[in-house]
This record gives structure tokens, C-alpha cells and sequence, in this order.
């Protein structure tokens, strides 16, 4: 009980006890992940040996195909940009208690409306118009996609996890009938596409590497994410209504804004996500957009317990699990849905994991001395 | 009595009884003796290990060391089956009945025997033989969200008479009853015990139901026991002090007597409803002058809770205003901060805190968003912030580790001491209280009691809603009845007495 005794210090004088508590958290925070996610690979090994199939096997392919080579973690840091927009949408919100899983419609139609914006005036306006044009679009439009989502909430209690579930459904529907219809691109006869991008439209390579730089704005993007939610008063006010609405609502705070401006930030950050596949992969919008970022999204940020910071590392582990499917599947015969098998498991475990924070025997007798 | 007493009460007693929780003691050799056919109350304070005691002889805890007694024979409890296969029975402080369910479907489906396919003819048949013999009874056919707490307090005793239970305990069983109905209640129950079909063991805080109805008393403290026997031989005064040892309590704060101060608070025909959309608060109107507490007394679930939830901006009033000092108020984070509204509710941690944050962080609910704490326009510096729960935790004396505690790990007393000291620590015009030391240790209780006086000499006005009678009494300066929404009685204090605000709460005019 030093507290007792401690007398008001001026400013940022550390408080060892206060270190100490912060020091423990820490070590929780990265004990319990790491925990779950071996006893998920532990039932993953059994589910193969189900099968036949060597788990030893597996993992060191998984391992290969992921980042066992300068090709393969490229293939892994190309998977991990999107990834890094597409939990941001659902870590955001998530502090405010609101559970958006609808992360993969914002990414849809962000990149959709890169592309349409595009459509008009490239080659028209100089390059360095056209591309913050396309990025606007996208963060807009993923902006407002999620924003609906959080007002929906607010003015009628519509649940956010559902509706933008549905959402996404809807944002698939607009892709594929512009795309299919009005946009689509005589250039391409097999996969109905818009029309390709100019090359200098195209975002380019991190140097030395062959990563779009897409994959920096996501750190970047994910590091102030963070500042906002730990040193701005809008983090602050958000992390209230998330930990107790009702005490937010005795404080006067304005929770339905706060709601509805959360999720439009969380769209934004997918409606990025597109941009950068439209800009940076494909260099046009079709159905190739939908390619489950925003629902793997999902599990970085649970992975990662909706904390900005640990977004990046655990989205480079789910990049390479997405990149090693390929090579599994050509090496061991097993279906390409055997690494989602792996994923939900871990998504489970995960979920199962939360129970266990304040109950680590040994960190929690150590806090409460 | 003919043969309601089939069953005879059983006597229960515990002999060294020990518990200790990791590096806590709970219970420490606690030896007590109900003797058969007797109504044996437990006092103790908040936290001074009664219910630990209880769920040790309910097999829900282990006791450490120690052991049961029951009938004079040893027996062992290790779990609420063996409890209830040995006859011992429990009434929590909340009910158990399904409210969809009727009274009769709520005893047969508790039966540890109740068949898979119910002849319900036959059932109905039997439950009304067996309330015959009852000395109090519950419609049978009503569904249980249809009766009224004090019929609802009765059937779960008829449940565990109906399941044959012999000892009972009865965890604070009047607090949601009006006065008028713990009296019925528990001189029914008395009756029960001196015929021998049952004995009870009560837990209480009343030391009117103690002196009253109970034959004998133990009284718990910090885990251990202190003193009883039969209560003819003891007085309250004897119980007090044994309840609440020696402990050092601030003196409670003179009272400062003004006339003719402005009115600031006022409540003008508010309305309110319930989670089901059910009108909750009907035409209140109230005004609280300056320097002025104004109690509102009620059981509970009469409006009290929405009213407070539409004042402090949890729930939206349907219709009527609010005003502070003649202008319209709504409970919104500037308004609050222009006319210095604050509040202090019940269970903070549901109500006032954000459990896992920190304790630096919640005692910056109110000032976050201000310099120092803010600067530039929304750049929140925790250093500011910890400096100012520094000097908070000092001058209100909150028991933490640090302050960067998730407030969650405090106990209860010092949360709310944590709350108390955020919103008191401003200047104060007006202060929203609800029930703020319900299940708060005696010496918290005695310090928020006094914070709320010295606001009130300050000149603040102070609305105190609340269901502790006693607590209304000693602090308020005028008293109103709640009553189904409605404002049933309205005095000053010493202008009315306990009969009076007892007819008023069971909705009398």
C-alpha cells in the first residue's frame, strides 16, 4: 500500500508500483496470445493426424511458404497490408464495445470507389491529383460504409455485428453490378473488370523490396491509431463508453457520436485497404477484391486484443499463413481450406483466452500484493 | 399446527469453522450454535464474513478447517446437494423464480425429483394440500412477474419448506420488502420456528428485525466472532458495538440550518419508463433548495432507479423538464460542467467507473478533457492526470496499490471513495445520490455520510435517493415517499414518522 504514503508529485515522477502493475499487464498481454495460439497449432496437429497427414510436416511448410525466404515473406508482407487496415476497423470500434465484423464490405467498396474516381479524370489531371483523389475516395467511402453501421446503432439500436455483416453482402452486390454492368471494361473479356488503371496511377514498391508502400502506411495508419486511443480525449472518451456506457452516459459524454465517429474511422481504415488493393495489386476493381482481408481482419485484432501496436505483428503471422496455403496445398494434398481450419481454431481459442486475463495464477497474486 | 411439521427443525452448528482465501482470512474459527426451532439472526457488517459462513455450512465454499454439527451428529457439506440432502436451505437477497413461470410451475420445476413430463392436475392438487397447511400463501396460479416483492420473498420460502428444507437461511430477506411486509413476514416465520417445524438463521443488518423477531443473535466481525447469545439479554447498543469494534469514524459534520435559500433543483412533471417501455415515473415533481438534502424513500423498484438514471443522462425522459436555477437542464458532459452537476450512485463499478481502467484514469472522468489533463484541443498527458489522482487518493484516503490499478481490484469501499472523490473534489451545486453506501463497510459508510453534509453545508443541493430508510432519516432534511412512480408522501424530517412513510411506500396517500 505505498500509495498511501506517497505524497502528490509533481508531473511524470514513475511510481515503481505503478511500473511494476503496467510491467505485469504487459507480460499478460503476450503470455496469453502465445499461449493460445501453440494449444490451437497443439489441436490443429491432431486434426492432421486425423487425416494422415504429418503435423511436422506442416508447420515446416507453413513455415517456408510464409517466411523461409526472401520470396516468401514478400508474398507474407504483401498479405499483411491489408490485413493491418482490416483489424484496425475492428479494433477501433471494439474499444467502444461495438463488435464491427463488417470490415470486408468497407474494403470492397473503398476500392471500388478508388476506382471509379479514377475513372474520369486519369489521364486528364496529373497523377499527383488523381492518386489523394483515389485515397480520399476510398477512406470516405469505407468512412461512410462503417459510419452508416455506427448510426444505425445510435438512433435505433440496430446491432452493429449484424448489420454489418449484412452490409458486406450489400457492398458485394454494388461491386458485381457496375462491374458486371455500367463499368465493366471491354479490355478484359474473362474476368469482368473496370478499366485497368494508368501505370502511373499504380503505387509503387517499397525500395529493395517487391511490397507496395501500402504496407508502411498500415504501420504508420496503426501507430496513430494507437496515440488516438491512449493520448487524445476522443481515445479516452472511447475507452470509457467501451469499459462502462453507463458511466458514460452519467458523465454527459455524447456516446452516440462517439459511436458513429469511432466507426467511421474503423471504415476509413478499410475503405484504405482498398485502395491499396485496387492501386497497388490489381490496378482495377473486380470480384478479386473480395478476398477475405477484412474477415481475417477479424482475428488479427482479437489476436492482438484490439491493440493498434500489436496489429502489425500478429497481421505479418496471418499474412503468412495466407501465403504458405499455396505451397501446402500443392506439397501435402490437403485442401486450401485446411489453413482456415487452423485459423478458426486459433480464432476459438482466442476467444476462449479472454476468460483467463486477471487469472493467470501467478501475475494476479503478484498485482493484488 | 397438525401435521405441517412432519418435518422437525433441525439445529446446526459450527465448530471452528475457518476460511481463507489465498492470503486472505474470510472466516476465521467461527463457532456458532442455532439450536432447533429458533430464529437465529447473524450480524455483521458488510465484508465481516457472514455469507462466507453460509455458503460454508451450504457446501458452496470448503471450509479450511472446521467442522458441521447437525442434530448434534457430525456432518460433512461438500457440496449444495449433499446441503439440501441433509435439509438445509437458502433464500438469496435475490430472487431465484423464474418471473414467467407461475408460483406452482416455480416449486415443481425446483423439485430435484421433478419428472420429465409434468401431471399438472396432480401437482396443483398436491401443492394446494400443501399450502393448506402454510401459515402464509401465495396465489398459485400467477405468473411470478406478476406478484409483488413481498409475495415473492414468501414463495421462496414456501419453496424451500415445499422441498422440505428443516434449517433456512434467509440472507437479508426484508430489504426488499416494505415495512409493513417484513413484519407480516417475519412474524409468520416466527411462528414457524417456536412451533419447531423450522429454524432459521438470518442474516441482517436491522437491528429492529433483530430485537423483534430473533430468539438469539451471533455477530461476525473482520471474519471472526465476536459476541451473542439471546437477544433478550442484549441491547442494541451491545450489538453495535460489537458489529462495529473500535473502528475510527470522522465525526459526522454539524448541520448548518438556512432559511430562505433559492431553490436550484427542480423537477417539473418528469416522466420515465422502464426497459419494457412500462411508465417507470410518473408526474414527479420536486424542488431542492440550496443546503438542502432531499431523500427519496421507496422499495425498490418503484421508479427510484429510472428517475436517477433520466437525471444523470442514462435513460431519456419521456416528458417534463429539469431545471437548474430556473434554466432547462439536460444531462449532457457541458451542462453538467456549467451548472456543477455531479453524482454519486450505487455499485459504482455498474454505474460510475469503467471497471478495467485505471484508478488515475477514472478519477479523470470529469476533468480529462480539460488542462491540465488536455491541451492543444484533445492531446490527453497522463502525467497531469496521475499527479491529480495523486493528490486525490491523499486527500480522500482510497486504499490502492497505485494509480494505475484497474480500479476493478479495489474493494468496494474504496471504488467508491475513488467516485466520491472525482466528483466532490469540484465545486459542487448540485448532487445526484443513489443508495451510495449500499454494500459499503461501516467506516466508508460513516465517511461518505459525512462528505454528503459538508456539501450540503456548502450550500449544494442534494438529492438523496435511497432504500435505506435509516440513511434518509439521519441525513435528509425533507423526505419524499415513492410509490409506483408517483410521489406519495412528502415532509420534513421530524414532521412525519416511520408508520407514516411506511403506509406511504406500500403506495398508501
Amino acid at each position: 500500500m505505498t500509495a498511501e504514503s506517497a505524497t502528490p508529485v509533481r508531473g511524470r515522477t514513475s511510481d515503481p508500483e505503478a511500473a511494476r502493475i503496467r510491467l505485469l499487464t504487459a507480460i499478460e498481454a503476450v503470455i496469453v496470445p502465445v499461449g493460445a495460439v501453440a494449444l490451437a497449432a497443439a489441436l490443429f496437429s491432431v486434426f492432421l493426424l486425423t487425416l494422415g497427414k504429418s503435423p511436422a510436416t506442416f508447420f515446416e511448410l507453413l513455415w517456408r511458404g510464409g517466411f523461409g525466404t526472401a520470396f516468401s515473406w514478400q508474398n507474407t508482407l504483401i498479405r499483411t497490408a491489408p490485413l493491418i487496415f482490416t483489424a484496425l476497423c475492428v479494433a477501433i470500434p471494439a474499444r467502444l464495445g461495438l463488435m464491427v465484423i463488417g470490415g470486408e464490405g468497407a474494403l470492397v467498396i473503398g476500392g471500388f470507389a478508388a476506382a471509379v474516381v479514377a475513372l474520369p479524370v486519369m489521364g486528364v489531371l496529373p497523377a499527383w491529383i488523381v492518386t489523394p483523389l483515389m485515397f480520399v475516395a476510398a477512406a470516405l467511402a469505407g468512412a461512410v460504409w462503417i459510419g452508416f453501421v455506427g448510426w444505425l446503432r445510435h438512433v435505433r439500436a440496430v446491432n452493429e455485428t449484424i448489420a454489418s455483416l449484412l452490409m458486406f453482402y450489400i457492398a458485394v452486390a454494388i461491386l458485381n453490378f457496375f462491374v458486371e454492368g455500367p463499368l465493366r471494361s471491354p479490355a478484359d473479356p474473362n474476368k469482368p473488370s473496370t478499366t485497368p488503371l494508368d501505370p502511373g496511377l499504380m503505387v509503387g514498391s517499397i525500395p529493395g523490396m517487391d511490397v507496395h508502400w501500402g504496407l508502411v502506411v498500415g504501420v504508420v495508419v496503426a501507430i496513430l491509431a494507437h496515440l488516438l486511443m491512449s493520448r487524445t480525449t476522443f481515445g479516452f472518451a472511447a475507452r470509457v463508453t467501451g469499459g462502462n456506457v453507463r458511466a458514460a452516459r452519467a458523465q454527459g459524454l455524447p456516446v452516440g457520436r462517439l459511436m458513429v465517429a469511432a466507426c467511421a474511422l474503423a471504415g476509413a481504415t478499410a475503405g484504405v485497404a482498398g485502395y491499396f488493393e485496387v492501386a497497388a495489386v490489381l490496378g482495377k476493381a473486380n470480384a478479386s477484391l473480395i478476398a477475405g482481408y477484412g474477415f481475417t481482419g477479424i482475428l488479427v485484432s482479437f489476436l492482438a486484443r484490439h491493440n493498434p501496436l500489436a496489429i502489425p505483428p500478429v497481421a505479418v503471422l496471418f499474412g503468412g499463413l495466407a501465403a504458405a496455403g499455396g505451397l501446402i496445398q500443392r506439397r501435402m494434398g490437403l485442401p486450401d481450406a485446411s489453413v482456415q481450419v487452423l485459423q478458426g481454431l486459433i480464432f476459438l481459442i482466442i476467444l476462449v483466452s479472454e476468460t483467463i486475463y486477471g487469472r493467470v495464477p501467478f501475475l494476479t497474486a503478484e498485482k493484488r500484493r | 399446527m397438525s401435521e405441517a411439521g412432519a418435518g422437525r427443525a433441525i439445529g446446526v452448528e459450527t465448530v471452528g469453522m475457518t476460511k481463507i482465501f489465498g492470503s486472505l482470512v474470510a472466516l476465521e474459527d467461527v463457532s456458532i450454535r442455532v439450536r432447533p426451532g429458533t430464529l437465529h439472526a447473524l450480524l455483521g457488517e458488510n465484508g465481516a464474513g457472514k455469507s462466507t459462513l453460509v455458503k460454508c455450512m451450504m457446501g458452496f465454499y470448503q471450509p479450511t478447517r472446521g467442522e458441521m454439527l447437525i442434530d448434534g451428529r457430525e456432518a460433512a457439506i461438500h457440496n449444495p446437494r449433499e446441503a439440501t440432502e441433509a435439509k438445509l436451505g437458502m433464500v438469496y437477497q435475490h430472487f431465484t423464480l423464474v418471473p414467467s413461470l407461475t408460483a406452482a410451475e416455480n416449486l415443481v420445476v425446483s423439485r430435484p425429483d421433478c419428472p420429465a413430463v409434468v401431471d399438472w392436475k396432480r401437482e396443483i392438487a398436491a401443492l394446494e394440500a400443501f399450502m393448506a397447511t402454510m401459515p402464509f400463501r401465495v396465489r398459485l396460479d400467477t405468473p411470478v412477474a406478476g406478484l409483488s416483492a413481498g409475495e415473492k420473498q414468501k414463495l421462496e420460502i414456501l419453496k424451500q419448506l415445499y422441498l422440505d428444507r428443516r434449517f433456512v437461511v434467509l440472507d437479508e430477506p426484508t430489504s426488499v420488502l416494505t415495512p409493513d411486509e417484513a413484519d407480516e413476514m417475519l412474524g409468520l416465520l416466527k411462528g414457524m420456528t417456536s412451533r419447531g417445524e423450522l429454524t432459521i438463521l438470518m442474516i441482517t443488518h436491522k437491528f429492529r428485525e433483530v430485537t423483534a423477531y430473533a430468539d438469539e443473535v451471533s455477530i461476525l466481525r473482520r471474519g471472526r466472532y465476536v459476541g451473542g447469545g439471546l437477544v433478550g439479554e442484549m441491547s442494541t447498543d451491545d450489538m453495535a458495538r460489537l458489529m462495529i469494534g473500535d473502528a475510527e469514524i470522522r465525526e459526522r459534520a454539524a448541520r448548518v440550518e438556512r432559511s430562505d435559500a433559492p431553490v436550484v433543483l427542480e423537477l417539473a412533471a418528469l416522466f420515465a419508463s422502464d426497459d419494457e417501455g412500462l411508465p417507470a415515473v410518473s408526474s414527479f415533481d420536486l424542488k431542492v433548495h440550496a443546503g438542502e438534502i432531499v431523500g427519496v424513500a421507496g422499495v425498490s423498484g418503484n421508479g427510484q432507479s429510472e428517475l436517477i438514471e433520466a437525471l444523470s443522462g442514462q435513460r431519456d425522459l419521456d416528458d417534463g423538464r429539469i431545471l437548474i436555477h430556473g434554466q432547462g437542464f439536460e444531462p449532457v458532459r457541458d451542462q453538467m460542467d456549467r451548472f456543477k452537476v455531479c453524482s454519486l450512485q450505487e455499485e459504482p463499478l455498474r454505474n460510475s467507473a469503467a471497471p478495467r481502467m485505471s484508478v488515475a484514469e477514472n478519477m479523470a472522468l470529469r476533468t480529462f478533457d480539460k488542462p491540465p489533463i488536455a491541451s492543444l484541443g484533445g492531446w490527453l498527458s497522463p502525467g497531469p492526470m496521475r499527479a491529480k489522482a495523486r493528490e486525490l487518493i491523499e486527500r480522500y484516503r482510497v486504499k490502492t496499490p497505485s494509480t494505475e490499478t484497474p480500479i476493478e481490484n479495489l474493494s468496494g469501499g474504496n471504488v467508491q471513495r475513488a467516485v466520491l472523490a472525482r466528483e466532490l473534489s469540484g465545486d459542487v451545486d448540485v448532487l445526484i445520490v443513489a443508495n451510495p453506501c449500499f454494500g459499503l463497510d461501516f467506516a466508508s459508510v460513516a465517511e461518505i455520510r459525512t462528505q454528503l453534509l459538508e456539501q450540503r453545508n456548502r450550500g449544494a443541493a442534494v438529492l438523496l435517493v435511497s432504500e435505506d430508510l435509516d440513511e434518509i432519516l439521519e441525513l435528509a432534511d425533507r423526505i419524499v415517499v415513492m410509490s409506483g412512480g408517483r410521489i406519495t408522501l412528502q415532509a420534513r424530517i421530524g414532521e412525519t414518522d416511520r408508520t407514516a412513510i411506511g403506509h406511504a411506500m406500500a403506495g398508501g396517500h
